[in-house]
């Protein structure tokens, strides 16, 4: 006679790894981040967030940044940008109903978060 | 900072438009004007323009009159060619005119810092309102106040500007290095 066990196995979520890299005269990037952090509180996201202010022309081309705010989940930005224009420069989201915003909608946040890796 | 303060006289100018003609303060001095410098690139322009738009159709019949500045150096931001300025006034169906600051003369004299930066001058040309056209760039349904709208009834209406001055919310202006 075969005893079979079935042995639940709990895995940990995985901690997000998460960029928010950003330009000061961009103003739209206090309000993202505190998005970001309110999806991640209410999904209960457990995220290290680092936190990157681009401060030359040459950082925002070796860091690929092509415009404040930019969030990268795991190295995938949240908004796969259609530029490759690396510049200090503000950022253009296409929001869900067509818009265009300088800011990522929560949903949008809260999708990249969720998506598998 | 601008270089105009509430009060001050709007400065003239003569820039060509995305219709090919040029265009003055002065041409449209009947009316109430309001320059904005302005984009194409500009995620805030984009999310604006629109209600620029809504603004002059809700206006013109009151003697109101947008025009539109583009100051930015399209050798860096391609995107603000002249060229492309004329496919965006297409496309947005701009009902008010959009003209090149080529050599942004017209920035420096303003002192304008921002797309979108409203300069409203009234029949006198005296500048009555400097500043953001409301306060909620992300979501025009969630606009509190209005605050160019405000200072357009205020001046038709013979009243004070309750809000004369905000702080322009936007990209900055592309300048050329000199």
């Amino acid at each position: 006679m075969v005893e079979i066990r079935s042995q639940a196995i709990h895995l940990e979520p995985r901690k997000r790894r998460i960029e928010f890299l950003y330009w000061e005269e961009c103003q739209s990037h206090d309000e993202a981040l505190s998005r970001l952090r309110k999806v991640l509180t209410e999904d209960r996201i457990d995220a290290e967030i680092q936190i990157i202010c681009v401060q030359s022309e040459e950082e925002a081309r070796r860091l690929r940044f092509t415009g404040s705010p930019t969030i990268l989940v795991d190295g995938k930005d949240i908004q796969p940008p259609t530029t490759t224009n690396y510049a200090m420069a503000c950022r253009a989201y296409q929001l869900e109903d067509g818009r265009i915003s300088p800011l990522p909608s929560e949903a949008m946040i809260r999708r990249a978060l969720n998506r598998e890796s | 900072m601008a270089n105009l303060k509430i009060g001050d006289r709007g400065i003239d100018f003569a820039l060509t438009g995305t219709d090919g003609k040029k265009h003055s303060l002065n041409d449209y001095s009947a009316m109430h004007r309001a320059v904005i410098f302005s984009c194409n690139h500009c995620p805030y322009v984009r999310a604006w323009e629109d209600r620029m738009v809504a603004i002059q159709r809700d206006y013109a019949a009151k003697g109101v009159q947008l025009i539109a500045i583009n100051s930015n150096n399209a050798e860096q931001y391609p995107e603000d060619s002249f060229e492309n300025m004329k496919l965006r006034a297409n496309e947005k169906h701009f009902n008010f005119p959009y003209l090149r600051d080529e050599d942004q003369t017209v920035a420096k004299l303003y002192g304008a810092q921002r797309t979108p930066e409203v300069f409203l001058f009234d029949r006198e040309s005296i500048l009555r309102y400097h500043g953001a056209i409301d306060d909620n760039y992300d979501d025009p349904n969630a606009v509190k106040r209005p605050y160019f709208r405000d200072a357009l009834d205020a001046l038709l209406g013979g009243a004070k500007t309750p809000i004369p001055e905000t702080q322009p919310v936007g990209c900055t202006i592309k300048w050329k290095s000199s």
